[in-house]
Parts: structure tokens; sequence; C-alpha cells
């Protein structure tokens, strides 16, 4: 029996092959996400081990630990004389300080434009080149020589390449300082690192990046090595005893690297995030299986009917079957398991194409990823398989002997709609629970949404053959007008056999759902977003970061105010601190001239209340307020990163739009911001010209910053518009994983398809015998295609507009507004009836290209 | 576990006992199918078919009876309902002294694999399969050790020696219908039951399959049931039972050819 199974498998190379495509895809996703995030995690935890290879111990600035939202502050840096009273510590063997910023030393483009990382770091070193102080160094010199005296610096490789820039070359590097050139002496990489993604690194020396850096005097870490026989843990402790407790903090090495290694846990993320899309194509996948061995246990009836009266029993019959889903199963899975090798790469660069990259280095192909991904490409063709198996033990043997014998139907199919509707309201359930309980912890709310998806997307297929006819005769209406007796005969053929329609369709619902979901829900965050920005902001300009969210140095927005252009220049610090013990965003306002470029929505206080902020004034948000039961008058400590705390008072209580709150938590003046913080950036600084934005007021603004290269200008129209195209970038992404279920679905339709041509054969002989002409009978292929895609998007377009009124009702707490992008969706039904042209592009061929003598003899 | 019936078959096939045509020394022999009171009802109410109308039938050792009739007289339906394919709508069939009227469908199974070998009008072979690995999947159904020699002698006995390791694509009608005669034998079947077995082949190829047929009753005593429209072919059966309208209405016992057409006449005008 197994030979049977094998043989038979054997005998429709073909349609195996277009079966396990649909997997292994899906299989190719899960292996690609694991293979691409575990070299960025391994090229992450090279950075930090490293780093701290040579380490024993390091010392760095004691400050509060604040973190919020997956941000944290800067560790404030130490006296440089810690340095020599580390080196005088007789365990010490030796010790080296290093200077180290994050995100200040921004390389210049040679346009003159900073360069871009999109959120990661632009790193700033000063580092001791010297022979005894080289095992700190984490840097590794590809070329050329480390920087030995001010006006010279080392590169990473990485940016050089992409700029262009060679040893020799004179750069820009703005830091704290405005712009200055600086002489390319040597290029580095991070370690064994090949590349540290979009991140960048510029290293001086370290009196260089002192000034550079505003770190006179100071250091922001000593690494120490111990002497011979001094564990590192003995090292710590002698430093903890000779060292001044409230200035430093003194770990070892490891300790250190895992501390640093935190901060890169957004690896999991992307994880998590691809693993979903890989998730989806799975789960599409398993429909086309379903649909696919259905019809193929349909048209081999008389096959298992005549193994019955050979003897075969009922166990061996879905034993035959199942074999064969297990083999297919497994090769889609191994082939999917290499295809992942090459998807990563793909991934990677898709990423690169987002400009988001990645730090990478060698290929990881770890076990782990092998044995899931053959697992699960198994496991899921399996249960996909299963239903069909169990119908195919259902055949009778007498079926071997009756013309024209159909599969029987299941005993279960007179309650397919009531199951489907059980289905579907425990999927509605399953949702309401998870989008509209509020004391639900993260992890069953995403449980039960992944959950309630799944079943609402398994409950509308399910029903869906009931459908089926109603909605093709809509769908298939043009098809009758333009195909003529083409076109009809393909609206009947789709009408013909609900089941495998539906179930073709189905899978094509699924990503259809998807991405109108996505465009639904993202159309109202653009709509939100731009409404929130028109609430707060009055201001004609709003200069950023490049990247148009990364906090930047206080010096632009000072030129600003200097140079005199702008009736009205505020900048808007912004830095975390801890209120009650609360990590938070805390702003620094210019009570003079805030109200003037924005929009307080006051609950309790007035555009008067800010000149009475003072030092110890404070405007809090309204939904902070209503969290900590505060009220005009109310006390509140604000505690800084470098220790520091001020006492205030609430003096007023405004509300801003919840989607997108400019400001943070708590908004303090500026006066008493500069004296926490010791080098406060801006978040904004917003501009206010005589007249209204023009080209040329933003030119004169633009030399205003023109020492500031990770300033940008924008009018307020324009930033909102930046801020669209930044988020498109991210849909883009989306619709691009998404677009992978699509194809799986796309694979499913050339299958049904295919299988119908091979089943009618006969049929369609005789259609050739009495006058079609191929051209028709590739028309009807196409029409039926067509057709079919068409239900898929009539049943995905609905749903999907349905889960995301669903997401934006759940969201209410954000004013999340909800308006559907028609013109979107007619794009996407567009992109829906080309699918189904492709797929019809091969069955057609095949259709028309029938002997019309052989098919008539055909049995 | 052995039955008696397995006994009797294997000393049968060693004896090779010489099929004669004498009604008399047949009778001696036990009954290995017996109908009784079958009925076949299709449909209900208005539309109603009686295919079988009640028929009693003994089927013994050694014998070939041929059924004919004309056509939709309940031949099939008969021949199914013996075979454990269908189920009488009353009646009671036992093959090998056993009833299987009430058995399901796991036990009826067991029976299929240890009584029961089919030839089929459209040889229903597997297309992926060889000719020799189509003649043994019974037997690997079965999940029995087998006989290679019996097995290589049955391939020998149809003539398809040298066309084992042909699949069914490329063999001619006749020789997909040696297979699936090889294929019956093989597992040395009770009984072996046969639906128009040359209803799809030309008169040559009919006759030679005949032959085999033929041989296979007197070399092994290969006890048969076989439906035809083919008096050529019912002449090489020890007897004859002529249905119509799900009765049977006349029985002959070693007829010629020329008996049967003379037979069919009567019946058809009947
Ligand atoms: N599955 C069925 N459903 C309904 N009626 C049936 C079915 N099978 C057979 N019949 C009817 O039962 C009667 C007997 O059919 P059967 O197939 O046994 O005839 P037959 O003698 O084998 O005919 P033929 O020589 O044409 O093969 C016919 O009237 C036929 O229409
Ligand atoms: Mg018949």
């Amino acid at each position: 029996m197994i030979g049977v199974s094998l043989k038979g498998l054997a005998g429709r190379k073909l349609r195996a092959l277009l079966t396990a495509l649909a997997i292994i895809l899906g299989v190719a996703m899960v292996s690609g996400t694991y293979v691409l995030t575990d070299t960025i995690d391994k090229a992450f935890s090279q950075i930090f081990q490293e780093t701290y290879a040579n380490t024993d111990a390091v010392v760095n600035g004691r400050g509060a630990d604040i973190e919020f939202q997956g941000e944290s502050t800067a560790t404030p840096p130490i006296p440089e004389e810690i340095l020599e009273q580390v080196q005088s510590v007789s365990s010490v063997e030796a010790a080296a300080g290093t200077v180290f910023d994050q995100r200040d030393a921004k390389i210049l483009t040679k346009e003159g434009k900073a360069v871009n990382t999109n959120g990661a770091p632009s790193f700033g070193f000063g580092l001791d080149t010297s022979e005894e102080a080289s095992r700190f160094n984490p840097l590794k010199l590809l070329d050329g020589t480390w920087a030995d005296e001010a006006g010279e610096v080392v590169i990473d490789s990485g940016t050089a390449d992409r700029e262009g820039y060679a040893i020799g070359d004179k750069v820009q590097i703005s830091t704290l300082e405005p712009a200055e050139e600086f002489e390319i002496v040597g290029l580095a990489q991070y370690g064994n690192t090949d590349s540290l993604g979009n991140a960048t690194f510029a290293a001086f020396t370290i009196s260089e990046a002192q000034r550079l850096l505003h770190r006179d005097g100071q250091l922001d870490a000593v690494s120490v090595a111990a002497r011979d026989g001094v564990t590192p843990t003995a090292l710590v402790k002698d430093l903890r005893s000779e060292l001044p407790g409230d200035v430093v903090n003194v770990r070892t090495g490891l300790e250190q690297a895992d501390e640093d290694a935190e901060s890169a846990e957004f690896t999991t993320f992307i994880r998590y995030f691809l693993l979903a899309f890989a998730g989806i194509a799975l789960f599409v996948g398993a429909f086309v299986i379903f649909n696919t061995l259905s019809i193929t246990v349909a048209q081999r009836t008389r096959e298992f009917a005549t193994l019955r009266t050979l003897g075969a029993s009922r166990r061996q019959v879905l034993g035959s079957v199942i074999l064969e889903a297990l083999v297919i199963g497994l090769l889609s899975a191994i082939i999917g398991l290499f295809a992942g090798l090459g998807l990563a790469i793909g991934l990677n660069e898709l990423f690169k194409a987002l400009n988001l990259e990645l730090p990478s280095t060698d290929t990881v192909f770890a076990t782990r990823t092998i044995v899931v991904s053959l697992l699960i490409g198994t496991v899921v063709t399996v249960l996909a398989g299963l239903f069909p198996a169990i119908r195919a033990t259902r055949v009778p043997p007498i079926a071997a002997v009756r013309e024209g014998a159909e599969l029987p139907k299941s005993r279960l199919a007179p309650l397919a709609p009531y199951f489907a509707i059980v289905t579907i309201a425990i999927a509605v359930a399953l949702l309401g629970l998870a989008m509209f309980k509020d004391d639900l912890a993260t992890a069953p709310r995403l449980l039960s949404i992944a959950g309630g998806v799944l079943l609402l997307f398994l409950g509308v297929a399910l029903i869906s053959s009931r459908v089926v006819r109603p909605i093709a005769r809509v769908v298939g209406w043009p098809a009758t007008q333009i195909g003529g007796v083409a076109g009809r005969l393909a609206k009947e053929n789709s009408m013909r056999n609900p089941a495998r329609t539906a179930a073709t369709a189905a899978a094509l619902m699924i990503g259809v759902a998807l991405v109108t979901f996505v465009g639904v829900l993202a159309n109202g965050m653009k709509e939100s977003n731009r409404g929130a920005i028109e609430d707060q902001v009055q201001a004609d300009y709003v200069v950023t970061a490049q990247d148009g969210f990364s906090p930047f140095v206080a010096g632009a927005g000072d030129a600003l105010e200097e140079a005199g252009v702008g009736e009205t220049v505020t900048p808007v610090r912004s830095e975390l601190g801890k209120i009650d013990d609360e990590a938070q965003y805390v702003t620094g306002i210019d009570p003079d001239s805030i109200a003037e470029t924005y929009a307080f929505e006051w609950q309790d206080g007035s555009n008067a209340v800010l000149a009475e902020l003072g030092r110890d004034g404070a405007i809090v948000a309204k939904g902070f307020a209503d969290d900590n039961d505060l009220r005009v008058g109310s006390p509140l400590e604000l505690l800084a990163p470098n220790g520091s705390t001020a006492l205030l008072e609430v003096k007023a209580v405004y509300e801003p739009p919840p989607f997108f709150p400019l400001l943070g938590a708590v908004s303090v003046g500026r006066e008493l911001f500069d004296s926490l913080y010791e080098r406060p950036r801006n978040q904004y600084v917003f501009v206010n010209v005589e007249g209204s934005a023009s080209a040329a007021a933003t030119k004169e603004l633009e030399t205003a910053v023109a020492d500031f290269p990770d300033a940008k200008v924008q009018t307020r129209e324009g930033w909102i518009k930046q801020q669209d195209e930044d988020f498109n970038t991210f849909l883009t992404m989306l619709y691009v994983l998404l677009a992978l279920s699509v194809i799986v679905s796309l694979f499913g339709m050339v299958n049904t398809l295919v299988l119908s041509v091979f089943e009618r054969t006969r049929e369609l002989g005789m259609l050739r015998a009495v006058g079609m002409t191929r051209r028709q009978i590739r028309r009807m292929v196409r029409h039926e295609s067509v057709i079919t895609a068409l239900i898929g998007t009539a049943l995905g377009l609905p749903l999907g507009i349905f889960l995301a009124a669903l997401v934006t009702q759940a969201l209410g707490q954000f004013d999340l507004r909800f308006e559907v992008p028609y013109s979107l969706l007619v794009v996407f039904a567009v992109i829906a009836i080309v699918v189904g042209i492709v797929a019809a592009i091969a069955p057609a061929r095949r259709a028309a290209r029938l002997n019309v003598l052989e098919a008539l003899q055909y049995e | 576990m052995r039955s008696w019936l397995d006994y009797t078959v294997e000393v049968n096939v060693n004896a090779v006992a010489p099929a004669t045509t004498d009604g008399r020394e047949q009778a001696a022999k036990a009954a290995v199918v017996s109908a009784r009171d079958v009925t076949r009802q299709y449909g209900e109410g208005e539309t109603a078919v009686q295919a079988v109308r009640g028929i009693s039938l003994d089927v013994k050792q050694g014998e070939l009876t041929a059924i004919m009739g004309p056509s939709g007289s309940g031949k099939s339906t008969l021949m199914h309902i013996l075979a454990g394919l269908d189920k009488p709508t009353s009646g009671e069939v036992s093959i090998a002294g056993s009833t299987i009227t009430a058995l399901d469908d796991n036990a009826l199974t067991k029976v299929r694999r240890k009584h029961i070998g089919f030839i089929f009008q459209f040889f229903n072979l597997l297309p992926m399969l060889t000719a020799e690995e189509n003649i043994v999947l019974p037997l690997e159904l079965a999940g029995r050790k087998y006989d290679r020699a019996w097995v290589d002698q049955v391939i020998g006995k149809v003539g398809l020696s040298d066309r084992r390791k042909h699949r069914p694509s490329e063999l001619s009608g006749g020789q997909q219908q040696r297979v699936a005669i090889a294929r019956a034998l093989a597992s040395r079947p009770t009984i072996m039951f046969a639906d128009e077995p040359t209803g799809n082949l030309d008169s040559k190829t009919s006759a030679e399959i005949l032959d085999v047929l033929r041989e296979s009753v007197e070399e092994y005593g290969q006890t048969t049931v076989m439906v035809t429209h083919d008096p050529n072919a019912a002449a090489i059966g020890h007897r004859t039972l002529f249905l119509a309208d799900g009765l049977i209405v006349k029985e002959l016992h070693g007829a010629s050819a020329h008996d049967l057409i003379v037979a069919i006449d009567e019946v058809g005008s009947a």
C-alpha cells in the first residue's frame, strides 16, 4: 500500500509539485525568518561580547536608570581622575578610558546632509589607541591608522562604502559642536561584525572627543583588566572599595555585556513579526493543500473503490492519502528550509530597500531552524490532508463498477452551515474579548486575536460554498457580457462545484482581507495623525532631526533664534525623566512663545498660566493627570537621569489629541529643563515666519541651520506629508509580506484550474469538436479563474473592512479614525483580477492544446 | 487459523481437479456462495425500481456459473449483492458458510481479502503500477506472506511472463484483462466474480480471455460467477442462469452457444 501511494504520487509529479509550492513558501518564510534573525542576533551578541572580550570590569557613571517604551537615557559621565584612581588599585593590570556617545556624532554625506540612520545609533568614540590599551578597543582597524591628533577620524567601512569616502578624504562631522571637517585616516569595523546595519561610527582621539561631545575632563567609561590570578568578581570588589560609590558603577565585563545586549531585544520583535506572516502564508497554504487533496481524492474515487474491492481496508485507504500528504509535506518542508536561506537574503534586502539595514555577520543556520521548519511543513500538510483522507475512506467498493461514481457526501455535510455559524460566533466572541476586555495580559490578548481571526476565516470559508452561486452570478455577469459563450460557460463552470470554488476563493480571501484590513487601518491612522498635528501645531515650520523623530542638538534651535529669521522660534526639548517613580517623557517648553505655535486644549488653565511656569511649575497632560490623581496645585517630583530632582507644582492640565500628543506627560519651563539635563536636545523647533511659509523663508531657515546638518526644515504640511511617506514605507513592507500569502493562494488557483481541466478533458474535447476555438477555450478558463478571484475579493474586502472597524473601535481611546479608502480597494480588486488572469495562463494553455480526438476517447 | 474452506481450496488446487460438465457430480460438492430470497430495490415510492425481486441460488465449489439476461434485468445488481459490494433490501447471502449480509465494513474487507476475486469490464487496473505489481496488490493489501511460485505460475498461465514490468497504458485491452484475471487468481479466492469480462474486447481477444478463464476453472478448480451478454462466453460455463425483470427465469446446464442463443430469444421475448 505504501508503494501504491508513493507510485501514485510519482505519477502525478506536476500536481504534487504545484501542491507542494503552497507549503514551500510558508516554510521558506519560517526558515528565512529564523536564519535572518539568528544572524542579526549573532551580530549583536558578537558586538557586545567583543566589546568586553578582554575587559574584566567596567566603571561608568551612576545615574537614575530610566527606561520608557524601549528608550533609555544615557549613563552620566565620570570625572577623568577616576582613571588614575583605577590604575592605582593593586589588582589592576591595565585600564583605559573611553568617551562614548550614541547619537550626536553625525557623519555628513558629500551633499552636506547627515547620514540618515533611521533611528539606529550614530556612535561617536574617543578611544585610547595606545599599545597597552588596544585590548579594550572594540573596533578593528581594516585599513589606515587610528586617529592620532585633533582633526583626524576613523569611520566605519560600511558608511565609507555607502557614501563614497576613502582614506585621505575630508569628511564633515557634526557633533554637539557645529559640523567640522576631519581627515579620514582609517577605516574600521566593529569587532568581527561585517555590518552594523544603519548605524555609523566616528572614532576620534580622546581629547578631541571630549571637546566635540562636551566631555571636558570627563570620560564615559573606564575598561579594566585584572592582574593574573585576580577574578573579575574580585576585581570589581576591589574597585568598588576604592572608588566613590555615589559617582560610579562597577560591573564585570560580562555583566556589562548582558546589560547592553538587553537593548538588542528588538530582534525578538522582528522574529515574531515575520513569523506572523509565515503563519499566515502557512494557513493559506493549508487551505490550498486541503483543496487540492480534496479534488484529487474526488477524482480518484474509482481508484479507491477498486482498492477496496481488492481487499484494502478503510484504514489502508486513510493511510495511503495521509502518507501522500506526509511525503508532500516533508518534501516541501525540505525545499522550503533551503529556500529560506535565499529568502533571508531577500528579506534583508527588503529591509535595506526600506532603509532599515540590520547588522549582519556570517549566516547562522541553527538546528532549531531545521527542526521547526521540517516539523511545521509536515504537520500543516498532514493536518490539511486529514479531512480529504477521511473522505477517501467513505468511498464504497461498489463505486469501482459504477459509471461516474461520485465521492459520497460526508455525513457531517448537512451540519456544515451550523458549524460555520458557531465557528464565526466563537471567532467574533474571541475578537471582542481581546479588544474590549480591559484587564487582559498582552499574551492572551494577542492569542485570542490570532485565534479569533483564524476562526473567522475558517468560518467564512466553511459557509462560503453556500454563497458561491449568488456571488458568482453577480461577479460572473461581466464575463457573460464580454466573453460571449466562453464567458457564459466560465460562469457555469465556477458554479458547478461550489465547494471547490469556495475553497479556492477562500485562500485568496484571506490575503485580500488582510491587505484590506491593513489598508483601511493605515488610512485611518494617517487621517488621525494629520488631524492630531493640525489640531496642535500652529507654526508655519517644524524643524526636526533628519529622521523626523530623534531629538537633535539644541544648538540648531539656538542658531534659528539668533538668526532672527522667524517671527517666533520655540524649541521644544524632550528627554526621559522619572515622575513619582514612573518613567515618562518630559518636555521643556519656552513659556513666552509656545502658545503662538502650539495650541493647548486647556482642561483647567489657560495660556496665561504659561507665564507663571517659572522654575517649579508644570503643565500635565490630562491622561497622565487622571492616572495619577493630579489636579492644579498637586505637587510632583521629577527625577533626571543624572540623579538631580526638582519639586514641581501642577499649574494647568490640558488634553492633547490621544493619537499623537506632541508634548510629553509633563512639560516644564525650558530654563528648569536645561538645568536638569546637561546636554538638552530638541525634539522640535516650531517657527513662525512673517506672512506664511514660502520658498524664500524656507531658504532663509535652511541657511540658518546650515551648520547643523541633522536639522531638517519643513513646513507643517511638508512634515505631515513626510510622516505619511515614512509610514507608507512601513506599509509597503506589510504589503510585500502579505503578498506572499496572495502568491500562495495563486498557486491554489492554478492547482484547481489544472485539476478541473484534467477532469473535464472529455468535455473540452466535445466543445472543440462542436466548434469551439482554442482561443475560446482559453478565454473560458481565464474567465473562470477571474470569477474565482472576484469571489475571493467579494468575501475578503468586507471581511477586512469589518476587522479594521473592530480594531478601530477597540483603539477608541486613541481617537483612531475610520475612513475606508475606496480607491485603494478598487486597486486591490484590480490586483485580484490580475491574479486570476495570471493563474489561468498555464491551465488555459493546457486546455487549449488538448488533441480533440484523444480528449474524446479519454476515460 | 484455517477454515475448512482454505483446506478444500488447497486440495483442489493441488489435485487440479478436472471440471466436468456433469451436473450430478457438481451437486455433490458444497455450495460456496448461497443466496436466499434476495431482493433489491433502488429508490423509494414512485421512482422505486425493483432490480432483484426474490432470487435464491447456490454456487458450488469448482463450478463456473454464467448469468445472462436482457439489459436492466438485474444481473449486475445480483452479482454485486453476491459479492458483498452491495446489500440486499431483503434476503441473505452467505459466502463460505458464513452470512455476509450483516457484516460491518472491516469484517467485509476481511471476507474480500480471503474469499473474493474480481474481474471488471473496464479492467480497473492502477495505472501507476506495473502488471506484476497490480497482480500482487491484493496479496500485499492483505499483508500476507505469499507464494512467489504460485504468482509466477499464474502470470505464466495468463500469458504475461514477458509483460511483467509493463504499465497498463503500455498493454492492449486483452492484456490488461489478463492482468486483471491474474490479479483475481493470485489470492486463490474462494470465488471469483466477473461482470462482462469480455464486454470491452473484440471477438478474437474475447476468445483468448475466455480460454484463460476456462483453464483457471479446469486446472485450478476456480469457482467463478460470470455475468455476460455473449453466448460464446456463457458456453464455457457449467450452467447458465437467465434473468429477466429481477427473477431467474431459466437455468441450463452444459449448454452450447447455440442452445444459449435459442434460450436468449425465448427469455427476451418472454
Ligand atoms: N444505482 C442505481 N440506482 C437506481 N437504479 C439502479 C441502480 N443500479 C441499477 N439500477 C436499476 O436496476 C435495474 C437493474 O440494473 P442492473 O445494472 O443490475 O442491470 P444489468 O442486468 O446488469 O444490465 P446491463 O446488461 O445493461 O448491465 C435497472 O433497471 C437499473 O436501471
Ligand atoms: Mg450490468
